[in-house]
């Protein structure tokens, strides 16, 4: 049994090769061991107080959000909420004000859970996470990194420390949504997000659509192309519905999430092209259109 | 077993715990402060909440050896001397304390939302207090206690 505050990266990169395993807010790890999903590791270290995993740089290559980043600053970020808009609407449904406070981007990710909602945004926007270890850094693409419910490709020695974003196009933007049955504490029944880049004239040039909730993780759908916003919505709607591989469980059947998946992924291509062609639409965009319980 | 110092409402208490214990159990049960409540035990209902340097956070789902270092505030820290916080006189006055359960983890979160947005609108209130469940009050005159505070606190 240990416990060890790091302060550097380094510090906690040493202690994860002599076997210890990360906890920045805990809010998954502790949760997860008294459901007796995964016992609580003997060997602990603390990574929520190395000030380098919280950076955030804006380059013209993209944005680099160190994977210390709480949701809260993401929901707030000026930058993050307006360029990078997707992953600030995931980030500001994420629990309640507490949550988001403790919650971080790289532990959202590195837990690897199909609802998770930054996830679908990541993937839109084509995120890499950088994983280091003592034998050096390697970037890797979200498909790559999440195998399973739970499970990533990253070694047990390797440390995610920051999440890379390309900087979108011009004229383009982002949204994710989810379908939700209260507004606070909620898991997304099922969630989508949607990266659209449009044409001078207003047609969708180029389209990414990911799915929350619909299969063991995360997945980006197959098979769209440009045409008006209104076609792009539609055949998003009806490629979602198609591809989704739901179970059922205590909060939906698979019948339900197969239809209502491909009605998010629908209305996130709606929002990610009325916020492209520069009309405010607020984060989150559940809270903008008014989706799940009433306020 | 390790040993540590928590911080708690500006008191250095020394803790003995093993590291797996979360913030609540060693809160009510080794610094021996009972005001803060253990409700459903899995960071749905609010009712353990504490800040942690200034933030709210449910400290049942939050390791108490993370906590060294930093400043807890419970509901017993609200109060200034002999006088209750204004944010408790006022919950008292508009009737926002039913079985008084949630009361706690409601006053901690409304103070980190008044010291964050010191004229908050209803809906900033009721977001701010979303992951904090009342099964009694239906929440209006909660929240009222909290709009009521703010209007004291700005004039």
């Amino acid at each position: 049994m240990s416990f060890v505050i790091a302060t550097t990266i380094d510090e906690a990169i040493a202690a994860l090769a002599a076997g210890a395993r990360p906890v920045a807010g805990g809010s998954d790890l502790v949760v997860g061991a008294r459901h007796g999903k995964a016992p609580l590791p003997g060997d602990l270290v603390a990574i929520d107080r190395i000030e380098e995993l919280r950076c955030l740089e804006f380059t013209d290559a993209g944005a680099c959000i160190g994977a210390g980043v709480n949701h809260h600053t993401i929901e707030h970020h000026p930058v993050l909420s307006t360029v990078y808009t997707g992953i600030s609407d995931g980030s500001a449904l994420v629990g309640s004000p507490s949550t988001r406070n403790v919650g971080t981007l790289g532990g959202n990710v590195m837990n690897a859970s199909p609802a998770m909602d930054t996830g679908a945004p990541l993937v839109v926007l084509g995120a890499e996470v950088e994983l280091r270890s003592a034998s050096g850094s390697r970037r890797v693409g979200l498909a790559e990194l999440w195998t399973g419910p739970g499970r990533t490709s990253a070694r047990p020695d390797e440390l995610c420390v920051a999440i890379h974003v390309p900087a979108p196009a011009a004229r383009s933007n982002s949204a994710y949504l989810r379908l939700e049955y209260r507004r606070s504490m909620e898991i997304a029944v099922v969630g989508a997000a949607a990266s659209v880049t449009l044409a001078d004239d207003g047609s969708v040039n180029a389209v990414r659509v990911a799915l929350t909730a619909v299969a063991p993780t995360i997945i980006e759908v197959a098979g769209l192309g440009g045409g008006t916003v209104a076609d792009v919505a539609a055949a998003a709607q009806a490629a979602a519905a198609e591809q989704a591989r739901p179970i059922s469980d205590v909060r939906a059947s698979d019948a339900y999430r197969r239809h209502t998946v491909g009605v998010m992924a629908r209305r996130a291509v709606e929002a990610a092209a009325r916020r492209a062609l520069g009309e405010p639409v607020s984060v989150p965009v559940n809270r903008a259109i008014g989706i799940g319980a009433a306020s | 077993m390790i040993s540590y110092t928590l911080n708690v409402n500006g008191i250095d208490y020394p803790v003995a715990a093993d590291q797996g214990r979360n913030l609540l159990s060693v809160l009510r049960t080794e610094v021996g402060l009972t005001g803060t409540k253990e409700g459903c035990d899995d960071c749905e209902c609010g009712a353990c909440m504490v800040l942690l340097d200034g933030q709210p956070v449910n400290s049942c789902s939050y390791l108490a050896v993370q906590a060294q270092g930093r400043a807890v505030t419970t509901v017993e820290g609200l109060q200034q001397g002999d006088e209750m916080h204004p944010l408790q006189r006022n919950i008292l006055e508009e009737g926002g304390v039913q079985c008084g359960f949630c009361t706690p983890g409601m006053l901690v979160s409304a103070c980190a939302l008044l010291e964050r947005n010191p004229s908050p609108s209803e809906e900033d209130v009721r977001i701010g207090l979303s992951g904090n469940l009342c099964r009694c009050t239906g929440y209006a005159k909660i929240v009222k206690a909290v709009q009521r505070t703010a209007a004291e606190l700005q004039s």
